[in-house]
């Protein structure tokens, strides 16, 4: 049989993992947005917080994934459930790219902006809303793209702890020596990077402010 | 024997440095700093780089604080104002000037009128008003972006801007010196015409003594952290001062050229 014919007569559990994949992917990316954003932004507020915050998602990244899910494993309510395990640990990964650029694009905001609208009278809410976020959107944007990249290639391993998704179809096929279920696992991943990677790569450019 | 109290002899005087010190990681950078700006008057502070010029200038919005000393914005303490309400009162041209990148330059224009919350149509009519006081055709201009513009062009928006919400002090900070000598010259003269009409108290920083010879009503030479002293225009170039002297010097540099050409 071959790949095509392989993937025709899968077609709908495929389907389903690539679904699953992405609710979790999705997820994730709320979380690690809702965390990482105002964590960069409390980097260029609080200067000294920049060590404690940026090495402890550096840490994070260092920690090899399988062995990660397996740290979270015994932990109350995280443990209980796999695909709540998977998306606690997925977003621990995306966190630093996200934090990264919020502050890289809030720092590079050009000076002579800032200076004239604190010399203008704006608030500090008002210049990070009106002035310092707007601004930095394509930094911050190209961040989150990395981030959700990357998630896509590390959420098949949360399969090992039952969390579902296309890495079912991997360790699937590792077990029982068939490419052909790899691969029924690795291309769909790899095509949702692609597309992820292309969709907000076009929105990051749509987005870059003009000089 | 005059009755004046105080607090008129304060009225007078829109901006007033007592004894003003301002040391930042072990530089003094003013050094025992009194001066007082009165109403509708252009003073011109005039100095080398790191004199300390911007450094006074920034006093006054209170994007700097004394060390010692006070600096008092139409009687008050810069300490007992709040900040924003002083600042919004205060127009304020840098150098690089740091429009929005990413308004337009009608929204650029609009920004203080807006956070002070004007009507709609009281901000557009203020626009309006604005591109023609600057010598802008408000048609051609109103939708563009910052990057859009020439360097003398994006100056005159910085300068509407500051004058938008009718500020009664105007500061401006080299906001002339980066363009070419032409279109500086230009600016300088269309400026002054500005000044007469709209009556504001101004202090201007600069290093070009042509500048301030053509803007102010009073000139200030800065050096090391000081204000030697406060010449009129009339003064400033008949004084017999030594430091002084080396500035006026620096325009007879180019009388002489022009004579023996």
């Amino acid at each position: 049989m071959n790949p095509i014919q392989f993937f025709l007569r899968h077609q709908r559990e495929i389907l389903q993992a690539t679904g699953e994949h992405i609710w979790l992917v999705g997820l994730t990316m709320l979380f690690a947005i809702a965390i990482g954003v105002p964590l960069g932004i409390l980097v260029t507020r609080r200067p000294w917080l920049s060590k404690p915050i940026l090495g402890g998602a550096n840490i994070a990244e260092t920690i090899p994934s399988l062995a990660l899910f397996g740290f979270l494993l015994p932990l109350p309510w995280l443990g209980g459930r796999a695909d709540r395990l998977a998306i606690a640990a997925l977003t621990l990964y995306a966190l630093l790219p996200i934090i990264r650029n919020t502050s890289a694009g809030i720092a590079g905001v050009d000076r002579a902006v800032r200076e004239a609208a604190r010399g203008m009278g704006m608030t500090d809410r008002q210049i990070l809303f009106q002035v310092e976020l707007p601004l930095s959107f394509s930094t911050m944007l190209a961040g989150i793209r990395i981030a959700t990249v990357l998630t896509i290639g590390i959420a098949t391993i949360a399969a090992a702890v039952g969390a579902g998704g296309l890495g079912e179809f991997i360790f699937r096929g590792l077990a029982m020596v068939n490419n052909q279920l790899i691969l029924a696992g690795a291309i769909p991943a790899a095509l949702l990077a692609l597309a992820a990677d292309f969709v907000l790569g076009v929105l990051e450019r749509r987005l870059r402010p003009v000089r | 024997m005059t009755d004046a109290t105080p607090s008129e002899c304060s009225r007078e005087a829109v901006i007033e440095f007592r004894h003003v010190n301002f040391t930042i990681s072990n530089r003094q950078l003013l050094n025992d700093v009194s001066f007082t700006v009165g109403l509708g008057e252009t003073l011109v502070l005039l100095g080398r780089s790191g004199a300390g010029k911007t450094t006074a200038l920034k006093m006054i919005n209170r994007l700097l604080v004394p060390n010692s000393g006070e600096v008092l914005v139409e009687g008050r303490g810069t300490l007992e104002w709040d900040p924003i309400a002083l600042r919004r009162k205060i127009g304020y041209v840098i150098q690089d000037i740091g429009l929005f990148p990413h308004y337009t330059v009608t929204q650029n224009i609009a920004l203080v009128p807006r956070l002070e919350r004007w009507p709609a149509e009281r901000v557009q009519t203020r626009v309006r008003e604005m591109f023609d006081l600057v010598g802008l055709h408000g048609k051609t201009f109103e939708h563009r972006y910052p990057h859009q513009l020439s360097g003398g062009q994006r100056q005159r928006v910085g300068v509407a801007r500051a004058l938008a919400a009718d500020p009664d002090i105007l500061l401006m900070d080299e906001a002339f010196g980066a363009l070419d000598p032409m279109t500086r010259g230009e600016m300088q003269n269309e400026f002054k015409a500005l000044e007469r009409n709209i009556n504001k108290t101004v202090v201007i920083v600069t290093h070009d003594v042509g500048e301030a010879l053509v803007l102010g009503t009073r000139i200030g030479l800065m050096d090391a952290g000081k204000i030697a002293q406060i010449y009129s225009p009339h003064d400033f170039v008949r004084t017999t001062d030594s430091l002084v002297a080396g500035y006026v010097a620096q325009l007879r540099v180019y009388e002489e050229a022009k004579e023996e050409k």
